[in-house]
């Protein structure tokens, strides 16, 4: 981890660069999600300021996936708000699309589409939901491409690449829609070790360029490192956030108190 | 853990001399291993083996006398028809070809008028240059549906006439080749964009847009392709006001499209269920609409998983075209039987319907192939 510790050692202060004067990039209130009979998110309430980095965890199933899968729709709440860049989703499709536009998202199992090249991958929303001319995406893409260290690849099909290097590709096709906000669901956590950590660098990178982000991740190295609020969430709700060192120093609750012992011991 | 790791990144000793490559021993590979692995490997497969040899050969040996050596390839014509008395001499040893030789021409048009059978010899051809440019991945783009439109439209007017000169012919004239490949190249080409329609329907949120597709699949799949030929021939004209009338062939034309377009449909949806839900996810996260999801992510992989299924009802369609019999279309496989009639050629059916089939193996072998082909094509990106 030592490249991670020298990049986010350049610049110690931004870490509290988050503006939370503004408008948030995000707000949920009171939001609450229901498969069936099972209450998923309860009351869920989280403000997330603009270029402000959000580190959530918890146990698996306790809800974590599911509430950043609501911010941009890809599972429907069913009570409370959600306020995203000032637009609030509704059934209304075209403010979807609008959320959409501004939120990228980055996945576990990275869902690169495999019969495109990564080009491909990264100019077609530009091209298609920007209205971008093709040369002008495939500069950006190959921009964003040299950024997460590999442009050589890009005539390339994903199913030819590392699982680490796909991930790289699908968070530069995420960017290359220059979208305000990111979402990471679990990025790493189908990959195999070595490769966590290119993963890790990429997004403490454009951690550092001041993106608004929210991240589901078990890797606590990297909360420390570039989180600005750390959210412990547990059976649908949120426990406890505050800032990384207070998260992982002084857990207030029983139940964080455990989750940490837990992924401490697991590693 | 560490010590496995450290372990498992130090480089294997690599053999002395690389520059000796050793090869395997001769009787473990090659085409006499082979052999002796498959068809020799105990007594009784030996045994076997020699038997079926036995069979093979002289089943071979048979055939190459009857289609060639024995074989009569004409007769002669006199003023009271063709004299197939050497034909009937031969008693079965031997193909008697001359009946392809005189009723090739019926065989492939039916009963279009004599003189003017250039017209649908050039449709047959047409027809095969437009199916080689399509089957050509670099003809790929918009162009092609108008050079589809530009080619059917000739055909229609090469058929018909009565345009630019030509005689008009009544569709009732029409028949042989011609019609099975009007049938079969309109069926498909409608059918297959109609059933990724009621795929995608049958999979929509919108309870009523699902509710019809899987009616429609339903009790189209529910019933044999000859009652809804009937439905089309007989009963169809008895709903329609007095004086207005629908080309039969039209008719039946319909009722295979919408026949087909339901088998095709399912195997459509099977290849969008096969895609994993993440590309689904993918697409929505980068705002893409639905039909641009659905054009450039979902249909493109799901299309490449059901080739094989896809051309598989491709070519069942292709031959079930032949059910227009039963309607008094006149097709491939009609024109043949129809050919046998004439009391001159009486009992000569093997060798016309051998002549038929062939056309029929032709059409859907090159289907087959060309299918293999674009698979392994397509899906080079799963490749390593």
């Amino acid at each position: 981890m030592s490249a991670t510790t020298d990049m986010a050692g350049q610049e110690p202060q931004i870490a509290s660069a988050a503006r939370t004067d503004g408008p948030p990039a995000i707000l949920l209130d009171k939001v609450n999600k229901w498969y069936g009979s099972m209450h998923v998110l309860r009351d869920i309430s989280l403000n997330v300021a603009q270029s402000e980095r959000v580190v959530v965890c918890g146990p698996s199933g306790s809800g974590k996936s599911t509430m950043i899968r609501c911010i941009n729709r890809l599972e429907q709440h069913q009570e409370g708000r959600i306020v995203v860049d000032g637009m609030e989703l509704s059934d209304d499709l075209r403010s979807l699309d609008a959320i959409r536009r501004e939120v990228g998202m980055v996945f576990q199992s990275f869902n690169l589409f495999p019969h495109l090249t990564v080009l491909d991958n990264c100019t077609l929303a530009p091209i298609w939901v920007r209205r971008m001319p093709k040369k002008e995406a495939e500069a950006l893409a190959m921009d964003y491409l040299e950024r997460v260290k590999i442009p050589e690849q890009a005539r390339k099909y994903p199913g030819q690449l590392s699982g680490g290097q796909q991930q790289r590709v699908a968070i530069a096709r995420a960017l290359c829609m220059k979208p305000k906000i990111m979402l990471f669901d679990e990025p790493t956590s189908a990959l195999d070790p070595e490769m966590i950590k290119e993963v890790l660098d990429t997004m403490v990178m454009l951690a550092d360029t001041g993106m608004t982000m929210i991240c589901v991740t078990h890797e606590m190295g990297f909360a420390r490192q570039v989180a600005d609020r750390v959210v412990f969430m547990d059976r649908g709700e949120i426990v406890e956030a505050g800032v990384p060192d207070q998260i992982f120093n002084d857990p207030k609750t029983e139940r964080l108190k455990t989750f940490l012992s837990q992924i401490l011991r697991g590693h | 853990m560490a010590e496995i790791t450290a372990e498992a990144t130090t480089p294997r000793e690599v053999p002395e001399s690389p520059a000796a490559p050793r090869r395997p021993p001769m009787l473990a590979v090659g085409p006499i291993a082979w052999l002796r692995a498959n068809l020799f490997s105990s007594w009784i497969s030996t045994a076997v083996t020699l038997a079926l040899a036995y069979l093979i050969v002289r089943w071979a040996i048979g055939f190459v006398d009857w289609a060639f050596i024995n074989a009569i390839w004409s007769v002669p014509v006199t003023e009271q028809g063709p004299q197939t008395q050497a034909c009937r001499a031969l008693d079965h040893a031997g193909a008697c070809w001359a009946v392809i030789t005189e009723k090739h021409r019926f065989i492939l048009f039916g009963t279009y008028p004599y003189e003017e059978h250039w017209r649908p010899a050039l449709c047959i051809l047409l027809f095969i240059g437009l199916y080689v440019v399509s089957a050509m991945r670099r003809f790929w783009r918009p162009a092609l549906g108008l050079i589809w439109l530009a080619t059917l439209l000739l055909i229609g007017g090469l058929m018909w006439g009565g345009v630019f000169g030509l005689s008009y012919v009544p569709q009732e004239r029409w028949g042989g080749l011609v019609i099975t490949l009007i049938l079969s190249t309109f069926g498909i080409a409608l059918a297959f964009p109609l059933s990724i329609l009621v795929a995608l329907g049958r999979r929509s949120r919108m309870p009523a847009i699902k509710l019809l597709c899987v009616l429609y699949v339903e009790l189209i799949r529910g019933v044999p392709l000859i009652s809804l030929l009937f439905m089309a021939s007989v009963m169809f004209p008895l709903f329609l006001p007095e004086g207005v009338n629908f080309d039969k062939l039209l008719r039946a034309q319909v009722a295979i499209i919408l026949f087909a377009a339901a088998y095709l449909a399912e195997v459509v949806r099977g290849g969008l269920q096969a895609l994993p839900k993440g590309q689904y996810e993918a697409a929505d996260a980068l705002g893409l609409s639905f039909w641009q999801k659905t054009g450039f992510i979902i249909l493109p992989q799901a299309l490449r998983l059901v080739i094989p299924p896809l051309v598989n009802t491709f070519i069942g369609m292709f031959k079930d075209t032949s059910l227009v019999l039963i309607i008094g279309i006149f097709d491939l496989l009609t024109a043949g039987k129809t050919a046998i009639i004439e009391p001159a050629w009486q009992g000569f059916g093997v060798e016309v319907y051998f002549a038929v089939a062939l056309i029929y193996f032709i059409f859907c072998f090159a289907m087959s192939r060309y299918s293999q082909n674009l698979e392994a094509e397509l899906n080079r990106h799963r490749v390593r």
